[in-house]
C-alpha cells in the first residue's frame, strides 16, 4: 500500500487544466442557465410563488406529467429489456438494422415524431380506426400522451442494459440449467438481479427525459385544461402570456423533480454497489 | 455412474466437430478427453451435460437413453473453464443455488442446506469464504467454490470443461493434485477436457485423446504413453524430433542407427522416424560404431532437464535432446562442444500422418 503512496497524484498530466474546462463548461452549460431561473423565481414572493405552483390547472398537469411518465417508463422498462435481449441473444438478419432503428428516437426531432403519431391515432388514420372501432379514443387523452412519451424513452433503456447483458457470458446462464434451475428460475435468481442496476437506471432516465418531453406530446396530447396538458406546455402557455415569474415558478417544480429522481437513482446505484463489496 | 456414448455425430455450419465417436467410461473412472482446440473435446462434453444437441447418436447414463433429456433432468454437475460463478450471490449462495432451486418437495430444509453447503465448502478448502463474493477470490478459489457448487447436487456425473487452464502454472499444479486426491475421496464418474498431456497424464485414470472430430486412441496413461497408436498421439502427448528416411523392409536407417523394427511394411520406401527427446543419449566419446557426430548448437534451461539442439551432418534440422541436469554438468557442455549420439528409441508410424 504505501508503496503505491508514493507514486505521482495523477498519472495523466494536466489536471488542473482539465479540471478548469470542465468545471468551466459544466458552470456555462447546465449551472449558470439554471440557475436563472432560481434568479427569475426570487422576485416573486412567497404567496404569488405557491399560487403558482399550486393553481389547480398546474397540479392537474403535474399529476398528468407524472402518472404518463411513470406508465411510459414502466412499458418501456419491459419492452427495452426484451429488445435489448433478442439484440445481444440472436443473431438474425437486419440485426444491424434493428440495432440503429433503436436510436432512431434520439435522432428524430420530436415535433416529427409527434406529427407522425398525430396522424397515426387520429379518427380513420391508420390505427386510429381500430381504436375507433374498439371504443378506445387515443388522441386528446393521456393514453396518447403515454403512447408518445414510451416512443421517446425507449432507446434509455435499451442502451444501458445492451453493454451489461453482453458482459455476461452464456456459460452463467448455461451453469444455472445444469444445475437443474427452470428457465423463470435463472431468470429471477440470476439474469434479473444482474441487469437490475441497469435497468434501474435506464428506467429512470427514460421517466426523467418523459417528464420534461415537450415536442412529441403536444401534437398528440389535444392539451385540454384539467385533461390533457402536461408540465412544460404550462410553462410554454405562461411563457405565451409574458408570465416569466409564473413559468419559472413551474420549471423550478419540475427541475426539483428531475433533481430528485437523478438523486433516487444515484443513491440506489451506490446501494447497489455496496451490497457487492 | 457408468457412460456410453454411442455413435455420437454433431456438425456445425459446415464442419464436422464430431464424427460418430464411441466410447464407454466405466463407474466411478476419472477420464480426460485430449486433443488440440478446435478437436470437438468441448462439444462432446457439452453434449453429454445437454448443453448441446447432438446430430445423431445416444448418450446412455447407466442405463437410461438421456439423449434428449434438459441439462435440468440430466442431473450432471459441470464445471466450466472460466467459472461461471453468479456474481451478485455470495460463495454461500451460488454453492446451495441448486439445492434451492430444486421443487418445494424435493427442496431440503433450511438446515440441511446450510449443513450441506458448509460440508462442500469445507471438502474444497473453502469454508472461510462463506460471505464473499466471486470478485473477492481468486482464480484458483472461484474454480474450487465452481466446483462445490456443481457437487452440491449430488450429481451422478461430473464434467469439467477445461477446469485448470484460466489458471497459473503453480496454481494449476496444486488444483491438479488437489482434484484427484478429491475424486479417490468421493468417486463420482468424472470426465474432464484438457490440451495439456501432462495434467491428462498425471491426473486421469484413462485418456482418450482426440483428433478432428475422431477418438485416435483410448487407454490407461502408460498405454497410451508407451504405446501410442499412431503418429499423431504420439506427437501429442509429448516433444518430439521429426526424421525423414529410408524405409527398407520396415527398417529406418538414421545415419548409422536403424529402429527396432515394429513396421510390418516390406519394400523400399521413404518414411518418418520419431524420436522423444529423453530418449535421446548424448555422450562426449564415441562409444559405438553407429553413434552420430554432432555439435551443440544451443543450451536451454528448462528445469530439472537441460535443452539441447545438435547439429549434425546428414540431418536437415537440428537434433533437440533433453538429458539431466546431472549428466549435462559432468559433461561439460557448451555451445560449439563436439558430442556422440545415440538414439535410444526409434519409432515408426503406418499411415500419412503430417506433423
Amino acid at each position: 500500500m504505501s508503496r503505491f503512496q508514493k507514486l505521482p497524484r495523477h498519472i495523466l498530466p494536466g489536471f488542473g487544466l482539465s479540471m478548469g474546462y470542465a468545471v468551466f463548461y459544466l458552470s456555462a452549460i447546465v449551472i449558470v442557465p439554471l440557475s436563472t431561473i432560481f434568479l427569475n423565481t426570487l422576485q416573486m414572493d412567497a404567496e404569488t410563488f405557491f399560487s403558482a405552483v399550486s393553481a389547480p390547472r398546474v397540479l392537474a398537469s403535474y399529476r398528468l406529467s407524472m402518472t404518463t411518465a411513470f406508465f411510459a417508463a414502466l412499458f418501456d422498462a419491459l419492452a427495452g429489456m426484451l429488445t435489448a435481449w433478442v439484440l445481444v441473444r440472436y443473431r438474425f438478419p437486419g440485426r444491424k438494422l434493428l440495432d440503429s432503428l433503436v436510436d432512431l428516437p434520439f435522432a428524430l426531432p420530436t415535433a416529427v415524431a409527434g406529427i407522425c403519431f398525430a396522424t397515426l391515432y387520429a379518427p380513420g388514420g391508420w390505427l386510429g380506426v381500430f381504436f375507433e372501432k374498439w371504443n378506445l379514443p387515443v388522441i386528446n387523452t393521456p393514453s396518447g400522451i403515454v403512447i408518445a412519451l414510451v416512443f421517446i424513452g425507449f432507446p434509455f433503456v435499451v442502451r444501458t442494459i445492451q453493454p451489461v447483458l453482453e458482459e455476461l457470458e452464456p456459460e452463467v446462464e448455461e451453469s444455472a440449467y445444469s444445475l437443474g434451475a427452470n428457465r423463470w428460475q435463472t431468470f429471477r435468481k440470476i439474469l434479473f438481479p444482474h441487469l437490475l442496476p441497469a435497468l434501474l437506471t435506464g428506467t429512470t432516465l427514460a421517466f426523467a427525459r418523459s417528464l420534461g418531453e415537450y415536442g412529441s406530446v403536444i401534437f398528440i396530447a389535444g392539451n385540454l385544461p384539467m385533461k390533457t396538458e402536461i408540465a412544460p406546455l404550462m410553462i410554454m402557455s405562461k411563457l405565451d402570456q409574458f408570465d416569466y415569474a409564473g413559468a419559472s415558478a413551474v420549471a423550478l417544480v419540475l427541475l426539483a423533480m428531475s433533481f430528485g429522481m437523478l438523486l433516487v437513482l444515484n443513491s440506489i446505484q451506490s446501494w447497489q454497489q455496496k451490497e457487492i463489496r | 455412474m457408468s457412460i456410453e456414448i454411442r455413435n455420437i455425430t454433431k456438425t456445425f455450419a459446415g464442419y464436422t466437430a464430431l464424427d460418430s465417436v464411441n466410447l464407454t467410461v466405466a463407474s466411478g473412472d476419472l477420464v480426460a478427453l485430449l486433443g488440440p482446440s478446435g478437436c470437438g473435446k468441448t462439444t462432446l462434453l457439452r453434449i453429454i451435460a445437454g448443453l448441446e444437441a447432438p446430430d445423431s447418436g445416444s448418450i446412455i447414463l447407466e442405463n437410461r437413453d438421456t439423449t434428449n433429456l434438459s441439462p435440468k433432468e440430466k442431473n450432471v454437475g459441470f464445471v466450466f473453464q472460466h467459472y461461471a460463478l453468479f456474481r451478485r450471490l455470495t460463495v454461500f449462495e451460488n454453492v446451495a443455488f441448486g439445492l434451492r432451486v430444486l421443487p418445494a418437495r424435493h427442496r431440503p430444509s433450511r438446515s440441511e442446506i446450510r449443513d450441506r453447503v458448509e460440508h462442500l465448502l469445507k471438502l474444497v478448502q473453502m469454508e472461510w469464504a462463506l460471505n464473499r463474493y466471486p470478485e473477492q477470490l481468486s482464480g484458483g478459489q472461484r474454480q474450487r467454490v465452481a466446483l462445490a457448487r456443481a457437487l452440491a447436487v449430488k450429481p451422478r456425473v461430473l464434467l469439467l470443461d477445461e477446469p485448470f487452464s484460466a489458471l497459473d502454472a503453480k496454481v494449476r499444479q496444486e488444483l491438479r493434485r488437489w482434484l484427484r486426491k478429491l475424486h479417490d475421496e468421493i468417486h463420482v464418474t468424472s470426465i474432464f477436457v484438457t490440451h495439456d498431456q501432462e495434467e491428462a497424464l498425471e491426473l486421469a485414470d484413462r485418456i482418450v485423446v482426440i483428433n478432428k472430430g475422431k477418438i485416435e486412441q483410448e487407454g490407461s496413461p502408460q498405454q497410451v504413453y508407451d504405446h501410442p497408436a499412431n503418429a499423431f498421439v504420439y506427437n501429442f502427448l509429448g516433444n518430439v524430433n521429426v526424421f525423414h528416411g529410408r524405409l527398407t523392409n520396415g527398417v529406418v536407417n538414421l545415419g548409422a542407427q536403424t529402429s527396432n523394427g515394429e513396421h510390418p511394411q516390406k519394400g523400399e520406401t521413404t518414411g518418418k522416424a520419431f524420436v522423444r527427446p529423453h530418449e535421446i543419449g548424448i555422450s562426449r566419446i564415441r562409444s559405438n560404431e553407429s553413434d552420430i557426430a554432432g555439435t551443440i548448437l544451443e543450451i536451454r534451461l528448462m528445469g530439472g532437464q537441460i535443452g539441447l539442439s545438435v547439429a549434425s551432418e546428414g540431418f536437415e534440422h537440428p537434433i533437440e535432446a533433453e538429458i539431466p541436469r546431472e549428466l549435462f554438468r559432468n559433461l561439460q557442455l557448451e555451445r560449439g562442444t563436439g558430442v556422440f549420439i545415440t538414439f535410444n528409441n526409434i519409432r515408426i508410424f503406418s499411415g500419412d500422418y503430417e506433423i
